[in-house]
């Protein structure tokens, strides 16, 4: 029965222009085009890894997905219940469903709560228990993401920043979601630690089925924790597929570009790497038709012109590229 | 050349274990009140002193006080005897008495305002921080009062009521408040960009919450060391409005008025504007002091911005 049920995450055309305001009375001048139309789905138990560099928009995309700031355009569904329009209280009783994880473990925690306050704070907000009742749920949310209880009224400048990141984590998983928008969670972290976190995730994943929408920008760790892996490019996924499809058989010139400059642990072996040429364009202004066309190896005419769709080039891997059209797999 | 021959090396000097100088003597661990004094001696010297001026307030019958409003025709104008220590005013009132009793109207003004200031302050930041189409509202009026200067804004507020200890705390709070205004909104508008402010937005906690139990805690610490600013600044307020007519009753002894009345004789008996002027200045520079030792002890980075 599980095909029946929505996915836990889907989104459409999801949108979103940050006004750029001048003068005196706040007249936009420009837009900035953050997240321009992407769509994607996440089932139960499934991590989507959403990569990119700086600046593309994933970080927007995430805060957009929890609500944090209005979209533009486009539908957010959480499990199955449109989310997009809602605000106020209705979207207070939907947050239960999403908790987040953000990049800063330093500055992603109050400083002056401590560390039980900090993983009771969603308790309290959506389940009415007793405080011994709280104290028990604390202290089992310590217990899994691998903190000691004798930590729990410590104060977060008390703890090492992996030993924050779990305690964030044990905060996002107490109302139990079913999805939790991890923002860069290890990139603040040394390498040795960050393997501890992302093997927990991967173990809190398993135990509770919760699905991860994991945005980074280490293509290493995200090849590690995805399932399936979105590309993103000046605010548009490029390609979507799964995570042995996409790391084997990129679709996308710029997937290409990107896996190529991953460094090789072995010194015998020539790098064989694309070197992208000039900087990404503006998002105030991105460039006609795709995006990509202005550093593209393979751009020809039709690129600046025609806008590429996702299309399925392969059973489950997507690219939106005109090159790849022919290839095209028939469909319905 | 050889080890001995080295006058560097001393040949009797054991090989192996240098003994090291004492170049740093041990930190010498303070506890108790000594140590917080020794540590921060602004706040220790300024509360004191503020301290010692609101217990003189409290207790100012009982420091040999007369009557500080009877009057003496006959011993108009008396230098500093045993009789009249600090000496007596134009209709012969004890000035030591007056300046005692004085200390309670500039402490209550000082601190009545700085509390009203804060609160006003406070409700109105916090509302200009959360409620955004009001900000640039707000924010517009609050830039408007603070640009007529908070003495001529008191004096304009005081013309229209009547001079009493109330409309003054009002009129000086009124023309305050603007700047702890902006204070609260700066300090709201960064918080609000904080992760974990977006990360309690994520897990559901209600605004008003987000407010009390992550916005309010971290705003208290730069709003009590504006407030003992402002409470220094309304006494000298209070004073300048005495001074001028237009402050608290003549009938009150208040600094201010003190001065006031031994304006006219300055050049011939000075000591009648001497002594309330001394006694302002001491507890306004008790106040500042505490306010620099608070601003240095929240936080330790503002020292060097301020």
């Amino acid at each position: 029965m599980k095909a029946d049920l929505p996915p836990v995450l889907e989104v459409k055309g999801l949108t979103k222009h940050f006004p750029v305001k001048k003068g005196l009375f706040g007249r936009t001048s420009a837009r900035v085009h953050a997240v321009d139309g992407i769509s994607f789905s996440i089932s139960e138990s499934e991590t989507l890894g959403l990569v990119g560099e700086s600046g593309c928009g994933k970080s927007t995309a995430g805060k957009l997905i929890l609500k944090l700031i209005p979209p533009t355009a486009g539908e957010i569904k959480l499990e199955g219940r449109r989310i997009d329009e809602l605000s106020g209280e209705s979207m207070r009783d939907c947050r239960r469903t999403m908790q987040v994880v953000f990049q800063d473990p330093y500055s992603s925690l109050n400083p002056r709560m401590r560390a039980r306050d900090v993983v009771a704070e969603p308790l309290r907000n959506f389940e009415a228990l007793s405080e011994n009742e709280i104290d028990k749920r604390v202290s089992e949310l310590f217990d899994n993401v691998g903190l000691r209880s004798d930590q729990l009224s410590r104060f977060p400048h008390e703890f090492s920043g992996g030993q924050r990141q779990r305690l964030v984590i044990a905060r996002a998983l107490a109302v139990r979601p079913s999805l939790i928008v991890c923002d860069e969670p290890v990139s603040a972290l040394d390498v040795s630690v960050q393997a501890q976190v992302i093997n927990l995730l991967i173990d809190l994943q398993k135990e509770f089925g919760v699905a991860y929408l994991f945005i980074a920008h280490d293509l290493a760790v995200v090849e590690h924790i995805s399932h399936r892996v979105a590309v993103m490019y000046l605010g548009r996924i490029v390609e979507l597929a799964d995570k042995e499809s996409l790391f084997a058989n990129p679709q996308h010139p710029y997937t290409e570009a990107l896996l190529s400059a991953v460094p090789v642990p072995d010194p015998t072996v020539k790098p064989n790497r694309i070197i992208l040429q000039g900087d990404v364009p503006s998002p105030i202004k991105p460039p006609p038709g795709c995006h990509f066309h202005t550093r593209c190896p393979l751009a020809f005419e039709r690129c600046k012109i025609e806008r590429p769709l996702m299309r399925e080039t392969k059973p489950n891997h997507f690219a939106a590229c005109h090159l790849r059209e022919g290839e095209a797999v028939q469909t319905g | 050349m050889t080890a001995t021959a080295s006058p560097l090396v001393d040949p009797k000097m054991p090989v192996g274990e240098p003994e090291l100088p004492d170049i740093l003597p041990p930190v010498k661990q303070r506890h108790g009140i000594s140590g917080f004094a020794y540590r921060h001696p602004a706040i220790a010297v300024g509360g004191t002193m503020l301290l010692l001026l609101i217990l003189m307030a409290i207790f100012a019958p009982l420091l040999g006080t007369t009557d500080p409003t009877a009057l003496a025709p006959s011993k108009r104008t008396r230098a500093p005897s045993a009789e009249y220590w600090f000496g007596s005013d134009m209709m012969g009132r004890d000035i030591y008495s007056r300046v005692i009793y004085g200390a309670r109207v500039s402490l209550i003004v000082g601190f009545a305002v700085a509390i009203v200031a804060s609160i006003a302050g406070l409700v109105v930041g916090l509302t200009s921080g959360f409620v955004r189409w009001a900000d640039s509202i707000i924010m517009r009026v609050m830039d408007g009062m603070m640009s007529i200067p908070p003495i001529l804004l008191a004096v304009a507020l005081m013309a229209l009521t009547r001079g009493s200890v109330g409309n003054v705390i009002a009129a000086i709070a009124v023309a305050e408040f603007p700047r702890v205004t902006r204070l609260v909104r700066g300090v709201v508008l960064s918080l609000r960009e904080q992760p974990y402010v977006e990360a309690a937005v994520a897990a559901g906690t209600r605004t008003p919450m987000i407010i009390i139990r992550h916005i309010l805690p971290n705003t208290i610490a730069p709003l009590t060391v504006q407030a003992t600013y402002i409470c220094a600044s309304a006494m000298i307020t209070e004073s300048i409005l005495s001074f001028i007519g237009a402050g608290t009753p003549p009938i009150i002894p208040s600094w201010g008025n003190i001065m006031a009345d031994g304006r006219a004789l300055w050049q011939v008996k000075p000591f009648i504007v001497f002594f309330p002027a001394i006694f302002l200045s001491i507890t306004v520079l008790a106040v500042n002091l505490l306010g620099d030792g608070l601003r240095d002890a929240v936080d330790p980075r503002m020292a060097k911005r301020l």
